[in-house]
C-alpha cells in the first residue's frame, strides 16, 4: 500500500517572516517527485511539514490511503482502528503517531547516532518493538541496498559525507515508509556518491510502492530522477516542470 | 615522613585489617551515595533539559551553585535535620553510615544533575529530529538523545563520584568519625594526623590518590572515546 499527499493552502511564518505562501500540491502515489528552488525557497520547511514534523500557521496536510479504504466507518471504528474522515473516494487518514510512522525524512546533515553503523540502521525498527536479531537482519539487506554492508561493523561517525547520507537512506527505508522525504540528498556529496545515491532513489521506484519527494536545486537531478517537479520561489510554488 | 612511608606501604603490602575494613566501609558509602545521587541527578538533569516549566532557570541556576556546596555547611545543615531536635531525629540516622550516604548524596547530586544536563543539551539538535524522522515517540526521542549524550553524562558520574570519596567535612559532621563503624578513608586521614599516626593517615592517602588516579584514567578514557573522528 502507498499514500497520495494532499497538501491544502500551506502557510507558515518564523518570526513574523513568513516562509511558506499558500503551497498546495496534489500527489498520486508510488512516484517520484522533486521540489526544485534556491537555497532559503521554502523547500525544507514545506518538507518537514508535510512529513508532519512541523504545523503549519494554516492550511491542512492530508494523507490518502491507496487503494481505498473498503469496509464501512462504523465498522472500522468498533474496532478501533484510525479511520480519518472517508470520502466516496479514498480515505484521509488521521494525523497521529500511526500516520508519522508510515513516513520518514532523511535531512540534509542525516543526523548519525553515535554508534555502529549496523545500529543506526536498526535503531527505527527496534522503536518499532522489533528485537534484535530481526532488526538486525533486515537492516543488513537495507545496508546491502545502498552499497555499506561492508561497514556495518565501523563507527557510523566514521563514514565519508556521501556514505553517511547512504546510510540515512538505509535508515530510513529499512523501516518500510510508505512516504520517503529526502531533503538535499546530494548537496554535500562527491559525484561518485551523487551517482550512487541517485542509482538507490531510482531502484527504490523500482523494487518498492513508494511515494518518494526529493527536495534538489539541481534541475539536471530533477530531471534525471523524476516523473513530475514541482518550483518552488519565494515560499511559494509557482508551477510544474517537465 | 620516609619512616611513615615506608610502614604505610607494609600497612599496604600486609593488607591490614583495620585498613581494608575502613577503605571497604569508604566505598560502601560512596558508592552507595553515586547510585542515590546519579538516579536523582540524572532524573533531574533530565527533566530540565528536555521540558520547559515556569521555575527551569532558576532549578538550572541552583544546581550550578550547589555544584560549589561547602561540604561542611551542608553537614551543618544535615546534621540540624537529623539531630534528636530536628525534623528526621526520629529517624536515629546521625553518626550512622547511612547519614554520611546521605551527606554524601547531596554532595554528588548536584554534580552529576548539572554535567548530565550540560551534556544532553550540547548534542546537536539534528539527533533529536532525526529520531523524530525515524517515527521515535517523545520518550523515545528523549532517551535516544540521553545514548548520545553517554560520555558526558558518564563524565558526571565519576566526578561525583570522585566529590563523594574524597568529602570529609561533612561526613565528619554527621558521621562522628566512630571507629570501626562511621570512620572512613577521608577522615581516619584527619584523624590521625591530628594524633601524629601518619603511617595509617600516609596509607590512605597513597590509596585516595591511587583511586583519584584510577578515576580520572576511567575519566579520560571516557572522554576519548566520546570524540570519534567525524571524517575519514
Amino acid at each position: 500500500m502507498s499514500l497520495g499527499l494532499n497538501a491544502i493552502n500551506i502557510c507558515k511564518s518564523y518570526n513574523g517572516r513568513s516562509v511558506l505562501k499558500d503551497c498546495s500540491v496534489s500527489l498520486d502515489s508510488g512516484g517520484i517527485y522533486t521540489l526544485m528552488g534556491a537555497n532559503g525557497s521554502g523547500k525544507s520547511t514545506f518538507l518537514r511539514i508535510c512529513a508532519l514534523l512541523e504545523q503549519p500557521d494554516k492550511g491542512e496536510i492530508n494523507y490518502l490511503s491507496d487503494p481505498p479504504f473498503c469496509p464501512p466507518l462504523s465498522e472500522v471504528e468498533s474496532r478501533g482502528e484510525s479511520t480519518g474522515r472517508v470520502t466516496s473516494e479514498n480515505t484521509i487518514l488521521r494525523n497521529d503517531m500511526g500516520l508519522k510512522r508510515r513516513m520518514t525524512l532523511v535531512l540534509p546533515g542525516v543526523g548519525i547516532f553515535n554508534t555502529t553503523v549496523l545500529k543506526n540502521v536498526a535503531y527505527g525498527l527496534k522503536i518499532r518493538g522489533i528485537n534484535s536479531p530481526a532488526a538486525e537482519e533486515k537492516a543488513d539487506k537495507a545496508l546491502e541496498f545502498v552499497g555499506l554492508l561492508h561497514k556495518k561493523n565501523h563507527a557510523a561517525l566514521t563514514l565519508s559525507s556521501g556514505e553517511a547520507q547512504r546510510l540515512g537512506i538505509a535508515r530510513a527505508i529499512v523501516i518500510g515508509p510508505e512516504v520517503l522525504f529526502l531533503d538535499e540528498p546530494t548537496a554535500s556529496v562527491d559525484q561518485e556518491n551523487t551517482e550512487i545515491i541517485e542509482d538507490i532513489i531510482l531502484n527504490l521506484r523500482k523494487d518498492k510502492m513508494t511515494t518518494v519527494i526529493i527536495a534538489t536545486h539541481d534541475i539536471s537531478q530533477a530531471e534525471r530522477l523524476a516523473g513530475a517537479a514541482l518550483v518552488m520561489r519565494n515560499g511559494k510554488i509557482t508551477g510544474k516542470a517537465f | 615522613m620516609i619512616e611513615g612511608i615506608t610502614k604505610a606501604f607494609s600497612l599496604i603490602a600486609g593488607l591490614d585489617l583495620e585498613l581494608l575494613s575502613i577503605i571497604f566501609l569508604s566505598l560502601r558509602v560512596s558508592g552507595l551515595a553515586l547510585v542515590i545521587a546519579a538516579c536523582a541527578g540524572l532524573a533531574l538533569g533530565a527533566i530540565v533539559s528536555f521540558s520547559r516549566f515556569p521555575a527551569r532557570g532558576l532549578v538550572i541556576t541552583l544546581m550550578n551553585t550547589f555544584m560549589g556546596l561547602p561540604p561542611v555547611v551542608a553537614g551543618l545543615f544535615l546534621y540540624l535535620i537529623l539531630s534528636r531536635s530536628g525534623p528526621l531525629g526520629f529517624m536515629g540516622l546521625l553518626y550512622s553510615p547511612s547519614a554520611m550516604v546521605i551527606a554524601q548524596s547531596i554532595l554528588a547530586f548536584p554534580i552529576v544533575a548539572s554535567l548530565s544536563h550540560s551534556a544532553i543539551v550540547n548534542v546537536d539538535p539534528i539527533i533529536k529530529q532525526a529520531s523524530q524522522t525515524l517515527g521515535a515517540t517523545p520518550f523515545q526521542t528523549s532517551l535516544n538523545v540521553m545514548r548520545e549524550a553517554r560520555y558526558g553524562i558518564m563524565s558526571g558520574v565519576i566526578a561525583a563520584f570522585g566529590r563523594a570519596v574524597s568529602e570529609v567535612g561533612a561526613i565528619l559532621v554527621v558521621g562522628g568519625n566512630l571507629a570501626g563503624y562511621t570512620r572512613v578513608m577521608t577522615t581516619t586521614i584527619a584523624l590521625e594526623t591530628d594524633k601524629g599516626n601518619f603511617e595509617l593517615a600516609i596509607a590512605l592517602g597513597i590509596i585516595l590518590i591511587m583511586l583519584s588516579l584510577i578515576i580520572n584514567g576511567f575519566l579520560h578514557a571516557v572522554q576519548r572515546k566520546g570524540m570519534v573522528k567525524t571524517t575519514v
